[in-house]
């Protein structure tokens, strides 16, 4: 298949689910049960990528200290809950990797 | 300043430090994608035509094992089954809206157009203007998506693996998952999901993603009916 053929029907696919529900709300009910698990579609979400990032190596589990990106990932974790502040968490967490990886744990 | 006006900008300035990681990323994909064999024009114009960060990494990644084309478009349709979800949460705020901003705002509607956008929602309620934000948001993160990938192409592969820009993504997640903690339900989904995609990783096609995410979401779900039936709230 044409990277271009590709391309068009990987946009399609893209933006009909996208489109997908937002197209058909109204004339389908979502059950409350839906809407209330829909709440926690953020909260799971976000830590399924962010866990993978932190905790894995190359695939591999790393608890270790010279996993720095945990490290610093949680330097982050505690800057977001005091400051609640989403640029500061971020600047935080790239100081802490930053330090840690240049000073601390040299590779 | 009308109403129309300052909720797009409010979109857009909500969106603003989640482009601070963004931009790296998008820089890198276009870098990636010309390495992996794509024609420059096809590389800037799957950051257009496709416009999903993970899936366009793992298209250009397919693209160069000569994959077919059907398993990438399979492979697309699962990395970004989440959408779906996306779109059933964002639907009651839009369902007043003309099939024409449906269109629009569905195809800006990324992950990361997607989280500060229900945020806000959730905070401000259905209210008229609702869609300026979206909006907002999600052509300050197309913008910028444009941009960075016509950067990296520029640049090619001559971004040093040293800077970790990279990791600017999930501290940006890490920043918007923290605050939306709030309840021992919201925390437990968070906990499961994590878990989940630790231990599903290896699954292929992302699907332990998907896996870790609906797990938290029925974990959240179960703990929260629970607290209703006992009638503390």
């Amino acid at each position: 298949m044409n990277i271009w053929l590709v391309m068009l029907l990987g946009g399609l696919i893209t933006f009909g689910m996208r489109f997908s529900l937002i197209y058909l709300f109204g004339r389908f009910q979502i059950p409350e049960t839906m809407r209330r698990a829909l709440h926690y579609v953020p909260p799971a979400v976000l830590s399924a990528i962010i866990f993978p990032e932190l905790f894995l190596s190359d695939g591999a589990l790393n608890l270790s200290l010279d996993n720095t990106r945990l490290l610093a990932g949680l330097v982050a974790i505690m800057v977001a809950w005091f400051s609640k502040n989403t640029l500061i968490t971020i600047l935080a967490g790239m100081a802490a990797l930053f330090l840690l990886q240049f000073f601390l744990f040299p590779s | 300043m009308n109403n129309q006006v300052k909720t797009f900008w409010a979109g857009v300035q909500a969106e603003i430090p989640l482009l601070i990681g963004v931009f790296p990323f998008g820089m890198i994909y276009g870098a990636l994608a010309l390495d992996a064999g794509l024609s420059t024009s096809a590389a800037q114009m799957m950051s257009s035509i496709v416009f999903a960060g993970s899936a366009q990494f793992i298209t250009a990644q397919l693209v160069h094992e000569s994959t077919p084309g059907l398993v990438i478009l399979l492979t697309i349709a699962v990395v970004n089954l989440r959408h779906i979800l996306y779109s059933a949460s964002l639907a009651p705020y839009l369902a007043a809206l003309p099939t024409r901003w449906k269109a629009l705002l569905s195809y800006l509607l990324t992950d990361e157009a997607y989280a500060p956008t229900i945020l806000h929602y959730e905070k401000a309620g259905i209210t008229p203007h609702a869609h300026w934000f979206l909006l907002g948001a999600g052509f300050a993160l197309w913008f910028t998506w444009q941009i960075a990938t016509a950067l990296g192409i520029f640049l090619e592969a001559a971004i040093p693996e040293s800077w970790s820009l990279d990791f600017a993504l999930p501290l940006t997640f890490i920043a918007m998952v923290v605050p939306v903690l709030k309840n021992r339900a919201a925390i437990a989904a968070a906990l499961s999901a994590g878990l989940v995609a630790l231990v599903a990783y290896s699954l292929p096609y992302k699907l332990g993603l998907i896996l870790a995410a609906l797990v938290g979401i029925l974990v959240g779900t179960i703990l929260e009916g629970r607290k209703t039936q006992r009638g503390i709230s």
